[in-house]
C-alpha cells in the first residue's frame, strides 16, 4: 500500500495571461505522490504551487498533461475527485459572518455526513483542533491561528483519503503552526490519510516524508527530504572572525571562489561550500575561526539553484548606496517609551520601550496580530499614538511628523508600486514625489537603475515584473531621497531563497553605511539577519536582545541548540502561563 | 440514486440555511435589503412629488379692487398655490431672479375697468422656466384658476359665460391626481431590483473574493446547487421586498389596489426571476465587489430608474431610448404594476408583459447555467 501512487501528473502545463503575454505556470510537471504520507510542494511565490493544487482538485484545467488523483482523472471526472478528497484553500474557505458551528454544519451538510454520526466526528475535530470552546463565535472573530484550524476540521467533517492543503501556514504564528503539523501527523497515522501540503516555507520541509522542489512551475527535485540534506554533508560550517562584525565578514566571503551561500546567522556566519572541505579564500581567511554544522533543506535548494543558474545571479557587488547621510556612531536613532495604541477598547500595542541606534538592524517579529503592524505605523507618523514617547531620527513625532517622515524611507509588504506605470516611470514619479529635481533627480534615476540592474526592465509595467524586481524596485523607491532610517515590513515573504539573500546582501550594505533598519517579520528566517530582535505578542515585548541570546533562552538539555522558533514558542507560551496565573 | 437526490436536498438545506444567516448578520444585505426599500418608500412617499403643490408665487395688483382681491383669493384657496402679495413689478422680478417664487401674476392699474368691456381684461403670467416641468404646471393651474373665477363671476352675475364649447373633463384611474399613486407601487420594481440583482451580484463576487467559492466548488454541491442556494435565499428576501411595499403601499400611503393581489404576486415572482437571473449573469462577468457592484448599478437599477416608466412616461421619451427600453426588464414589470394597483385586472395590459417577464427570466437563468462550471478559469 504505501507505495502505491494516490496522484500521477505527466507533462501537466498550465498558463495564464498576464498583461497580454502567456505566462506560465506549470512546465511539463511530472510527478507522482505516495499514499499513505505527507507530501511537501514546496517553492517560493509563484513556483506554481496554488495552480498545481487547483489541478488536482479539477478546479483548472491543463493546457497540456493530465493529472490522475485517486484513480480518477482530475479533469474530466472532477466531480468523482472533489467528492473524494479534501481541499484548504489559501484563505481556509471559510464563512467569516458564520459561527465556528454553523460552518461546521454547512460543510458537513455539503459533504452529506449523516446527521447520525455528525456528533462524534464534530467531537473528535473539536477535540483535535482544540476549537471546543468557541463554537458560537463567528468564524471573522478567530485569530488567524484558530481559522486555520477551523478551516482543517471543515475539511474534514467526512474524512478524505486524499487532503491538499494549499499554504496553510502563511500568516499563522509558530505556536499553531506546529500545532497544525502535529494535527497532520497524527492524521496520517491513525486514519491513514495522505497529504499534499504546499508552503514557501523551507523549514517546513524537513516535517514532510517527501518533498517536491518547485520553482518557476518546473521540478527541480523529488524526494526525501534528508536525501537533498545528505548532498550537502561537509559543505556547510559556521564561521566567526573575532573583532570583525559577521555582517563585514559575510561580506568579505559571499562571492568567493568556491563559496555557494554565506548568510548571516545570528552569531556567526553561515557558510556553504561548493564542495566538502574548505576553500582557500576561506581558510586563509585571517583570524578565521570554523566549525562544521549540520547541513539543512535550505542548504540544498540554494545549490540546485545556483547550479541551475549558473554565476549569474551571483556576484552582484552591493556597494550600497554612497553618500547616506550618517552622523556620529552609537547615538539612538529611534526612542520609544511607553507607547501604546488603543483601538475602541482593545489595546493592538500595550506598553512598547525601545531604543535603536545607527547604523542597527532592528527586527520586530511576531504573528499577525501582536501589533507589529500598528507599533510600525506609528513609527512612520501615520498614526498617533494614544500614549507614550516616540522620537526617530531626533524628531518628535507628535510635533514634526512630516519632517521627519522626510528622513525616513518605507517599504510596504505590498511594495506599493503603481503597477500600470513602468518601471521607468514609477522611479521618476516617486523621486518627484521626494522633492527631487533637475541634476539630483537625474542622478538618483541613474544610480536606481544601475544599482539595482533595473535597466532591462525599464520600460515593463511594474505590475509584470517577476516577484523578486518588484522587490528591488520597490526599495529603490524607498532609497531615492537618501533616508538615514527605512522600514520594511516583511520585505522577502515568499520571495525565493536566492531573490531574498540578494536582497539582505543590500540591506546589509547599507547598514554598514550607517543607514538604520527596522524590519517587521513572521519568517523565522528573517528574523536571524537582525542585529536585535524584539519578539512581541498582543501588544507587549516578550524579549529583546541578540537573536543568539534569544535562542539561548530556550536551550534545555534535550534541546541543546534551540531555533528561534524554539524560542519564540517558549516565550508565547510563558507569557500565556503567567497571564493564567 | 434516492441516496445521491437525498444528498443533494440535504447540501441544499445547508446552503440556503447559510445564505440566510448571512444576510441576518452582514450588515450591508441588510442595508440593500430592508434599509433602502424603506427609505425609498418614505422618500417617494412622502418627499418626492411630481404635483403642482404649494408653488411660490408672487401676485402684484398695481390698483388693487374688489375685482383683484376676489381673484387673488380664489388663488390663496387653492393648496395649489403659496401666493405672496407684493406691490410692484421691481419687487416681484428681484424675487422671481432669486428663485424665491416659481412665478409672477400681475393685474394691471385697468384691470377692473377691463374686465367688463366685451374683448375682457389681459393678466400677465411671468414663469421661471429653468424647470420646465413646474413651468408648465404653474401655467396650466393659472388658467384653470382664471376659467374657473371667471366662470364664478359670471354666475353670480346671472350670466352665462358665452364659450363656443365646454369642456367637461373626468379623470379616471387616479382621480385625485397624486402622484404618489403610481411613483409607490412602481417602487416595487426598484426594491425588487435592488434585492434581485444589486445584491445577489455583490454576495456572489464576495464568495470569489473571500475565497469561500473555491472551497464550495471542491465539495460535491454541483455548481447547479450552489447557484439554486444563492436563488431560493434571494428570492424569499426578494418577496419579502415586494410585500413590505404593496403593504405600506396600500396601508401607509393609502393607494388603492385595484386589482387582485394574486396577479400582482405572480408577476412580482417572475420579475424577480428575471432581476435574479441578471445579478447571477453579471457575478459570472464579474469576481470582485466593486466591479459588480458597477455593473449591477450601472446595468440594472439604473435602467429600472429611469427607462422603465416608474417615474418617466415611456410614451414621451425620443423613439431611440423608447427602443432600447424593451430591453429593460423592470419597463414589462412596472407597467403591469401600475395598472394593477390603479386600474385593475386589465388582461390585455397584463399579459403580453408577463409574457415579456417570462421570457426575459428565461434567458438570463439560462445564460447565468450556461456560463457556471465548477472551474476557476
Amino acid at each position: 500500500m504505501p507505495d502505491q501512487l494516490i496522484l500521477e501528473a505527466e507533462g501537466l502545463s498550465k498558463s495564464f495571461q498576464a498583461g497580454g503575454r502567456q505566462v506560465a505556470a506549470l512546465d511539463a510537471v511530472s510527478l507522482g505522490i505516495r499514499a499513505g504520507v505527507v507530501t511537501g510542494l514546496i517553492g517560493p511565490d509563484g513556483a506554481g504551487k496554488t495552480t498545481f493544487m487547483r489541478l488536482a482538485a479539477g478546479l483548472l484545467v491543463p493546457a497540456a498533461g493530465t493529472i490522475t488523483v485517486l484513480g480518477l482523472d482530475a479533469t474530466h471526472e472532477s466531480l468523482a475527485v472533489q467528492a473524494a478528497l479534501g481541499y484548504m484553500p489559501q484563505r481556509f474557505g471559510l464563512y467569516e459572518d458564520l459561527t465556528v458551528q454553523e460552518n461546521l454544519d454547512l460543510y458537513a451538510d455539503l459533504q452529506g455526513v449523516a446527521p447520525a454520526l455528525r456528533s462524534a466526528r464534530y467531537a473528535e475535530l473539536m477535540h483535535m483542533t482544540g476549537l471546543a470552546p468557541f463554537g458560537r463565535r463567528l468564524a471573522g472573530r478567530l485569530s488567524g491561528g484558530m481559522k486555520q484550524k477551523l478551516g482543517l476540521a471543515c475539511t474534514l467533517v467526512r474524512a478524505p483519503r486524499l487532503l491538499l492543503l494549499d499554504e496553510p501556514t502563511v500568516g499563522v504564528d509558530p505556536v499553531s503552526r506546529r500545532e497544525l503539523w502535529a494535527i497532520i501527523g497524527r492524521l496520517v497515522r491513525s486514519e491513514g490519510m495522505s497529504v499534499l501540503l504546499s508552503t514557501a516555507y523551507l523549514d517546513e520541509a524537513e516535517r514532510c516524508t517527501e518533498v517536491i522542489l518547485l520553482h518557476e512551475g518546473r521540478v527541480l527535485d523529488q524526494g526525501p527530504p534528508d536525501a537533498m540534506s545528505a548532498r550537502m554533508a561537509g559543505r556547510t560550517w559556521a564561521v566567526t572572525a573575532p573583532g570583525l562584525r559577521n555582517r563585514d565578514l559575510q561580506a568579505a566571503l559571499a562571492g568567493q571562489a568556491g563559496v555557494v551561500d554565506a548568510l548571516v546567522q545570528g552569531e556567526h556566519v553561515r557558510l556553504v561550500t561548493a564542495a566538502p572541505g574548505l576553500p582557500e579564500a576561506v581558510s586563509s581567511h585571517p583570524g578565521i575561526v570554523t566549525r562544521a554544522v549540520a547541513p539543512r533543506f535550505e542548504d540544498g535548494f540554494i545549490d540546485l539553484l545556483r547550479r541551475r543558474e549558473g554565476e549569474s545571479r551571483h556576484a552582484t557587488s552591493m556597494a550600497g548606496p554612497e553618500g547616506m547621510a550618517r552622523s556620529a556612531a552609537d547615538d539612538a536613532v529611534i526612542q520609544v517609551q511607553g507607547l501604546k495604541r488603543r483601538f475602541g477598547d482593545f489595546w493592538a500595542v500595550d506598553g512598547v520601550d525601545f531604543q535603536i541606534r545607527r547604523g542597527e538592524i532592528f527586527g520586530l517579529l511576531g504573528a499577525n496580530g501582536a501589533g507589529k503592524t500598528t507599533t510600525f505605523r506609528m513609527l512612520c507618523g501615520l498614526l498617533p499614538p494614544s500614549a507614550g514617547q516616540l522620537r526617530v531620527a531626533g524628531l518628535d513625532l507628535r510635533h514634526a511628523a512630516s519632517a521627519a517622515r522626510a528622513r525616513i524611507g518605507y517599504m510596504s509588504q505590498k511594495f506599493s508600486l503603481y503597477g500600470n506605470l513602468s518601471v521607468a516611470q514609477n522611479l521618476d514619479f516617486f523621486a518627484r514625489a521626494y522633492g527631487l529635481s533637475g541634476r539630483a533627480r537625474l542622478e538618483r534615476l541613474a544610480w536606481a537603475t544601475s544599482e539595482f540592474e533595473l535597466g532591462p526592465y525599464a520600460d515593463q509595467l511594474s505590475a509584470e515584473l517577476p516577484l523578486g524586481y518588484k522587490q528591488r524596485l520597490a526599495m529603490a523607491c524607498a532609497l531615492m531621497h537618501r533616508p538615514e532610517i527605512i522600514f520594511l515590513d516583511e520585505p522577502t515573504s515568499g520571495v525565493d531563497p536566492l531573490a531574498r539573500r540578494e536582497f539582505w546582501q543590500r540591506i546589509n550594505g547599507l547598514a554598514r553605511q550607517g543607514v538604520t533598519v527596522l524590519v517587521t517579520t513572521h519568517f523565522m528566517e528573517e528574523a536571524e539577519y537582525c542585529d536585535r530582535l524584539a519578539i512581541m505578542a498582543a501588544g507587549r515585548i516578550l524579549a529583546l536582545a541578540e537573536p543568539a541570546a534569544i535562542k539561548a533562552l530556550a536551550r534545555t538539555a534535550a534541546n541543546p541548540e534551540p531555533s528561534l522558533e524554539d524560542a519564540f514558542i517558549r516565550l508565547v507560551e510563558d507569557s500565556a502561563m503567567a497571564a493564567a496565573a | 440514486m434516492s441516496d445521491r437526490r437525498g444528498g443533494s436536498a440535504m447540501r441544499l438545506k445547508g446552503l440556503v440555511r447559510k445564505e440566510f444567516l448571512q444576510i441576518v448578520r452582514d450588515p450591508s444585505s441588510i442595508a440593500i435589503a430592508f434599509l433602502m426599500p424603506i427609505f425609498l418608500l418614505v422618500l417617494f412617499g412622502y418627499g418626492v412629488s411630481l404635483d403642482a403643490d404649494h408653488v411660490p408665487i408672487a401676485l402684484v395688483a398695481e390698483a388693487p379692487s374688489s375685482d383683484s382681491v376676489d381673484f387673488m383669493a380664489s388663488l390663496q384657496g387653492s393648496h395649489s398655490f403659496a401666493p405672496r402679495f407684493m406691490a410692484t413689478m421691481p419687487e416681484a422680478e428681484q424675487a422671481l431672479r432669486l428663485g424665491e417664487v416659481k412665478g409672477i401674476i400681475r393685474l394691471r392699474s385697468d384691470f377692473s375697468r377691463q374686465l367688463r368691456r366685451p374683448d375682457g381684461a389681459p393678466i400677465q403670467v411671468i414663469v421661471d422656466g429653468v424647470d420646465a416641468n413646474t413651468a408648465r404646471l404653474v401655467l396650466g393651474y393659472v388658467e384653470g384658476a382664471w376659467g374657473s373665477w371667471l366662470a364664478g363671476q359670471a354666475a353670480r352675475r346671472g350670466q352665462s359665460l358665452a364659450t363656443p364649447v365646454a369642456m367637461e373633463s373626468r379623470i379616471w384611474f387616479n382621480s385625485e391626481l397624486k402622484s404618489r399613486n403610481y411613483l409607490v407601487p412602481g417602487l416595487v420594481a426598484i426594491i425588487m431590483t435592488l434585492i434581485g440583482a444589486l445584491l445577489t451580484a455583490l454576495v456572489m463576487a464576495r464568495e470569489w473574493e473571500r475565497g469561500t467559492m473555491e472551497a464550495l466548488m471542491v465539495t460535491p454541491a454541483s455548481m447547479t446547487e450552489v447557484l439554486l442556494g444563492k436563488l431560493i435565499a434571494y428570492f424569499v428576501l426578494g418577496t419579502g421586498g415586494m410585500l413590505l411595499t404593496v403593504g405600506l403601499s396600500v396601508w401607509l400611503f393609502e393607494v388603492p389596489l385595484r386589482g387582485s393581489f394574486w396577479v400582482l404576486w405572480v408577476c412580482s415572482s417572475l420579475f424577480l426571476l428575471a432581476a435574479l437571473g441578471m445579478g447571477l449573469t453579471i457575478s459570472t462577468l464579474a469576481r470582485s465587489q466593486f466591479v459588480a457592484g458597477q455593473i449591477a448599478i450601472i446595468a440594472t437599477f439604473l435602467p429600472a430608474f429611469l427607462l422603465s416608466g416608474f417615474i418617466f412616461d415611456i410614451g414621451s421619451m425620443p423613439a431611440v431610448v423608447q427602443a432600447i427600453t424593451h430591453v429593460i426588464v423592470a419597463r414589462y414589470f412596472v407597467a403591469i404594476v401600475q395598472t394593477l394597483f390603479l386600474a385593475g385586472d386589465v388582461w390585455s395590459v397584463i399579459l403580453p408583459n408577463a409574457l415579456a417577464l417570462v421570457v426575459m427570466a428565461a434567458i438570463f437563468l439560462t445564460i447565468t447555467w450556461k456560463k457556471s462550471r465548477k472551474r476557476l478559469e
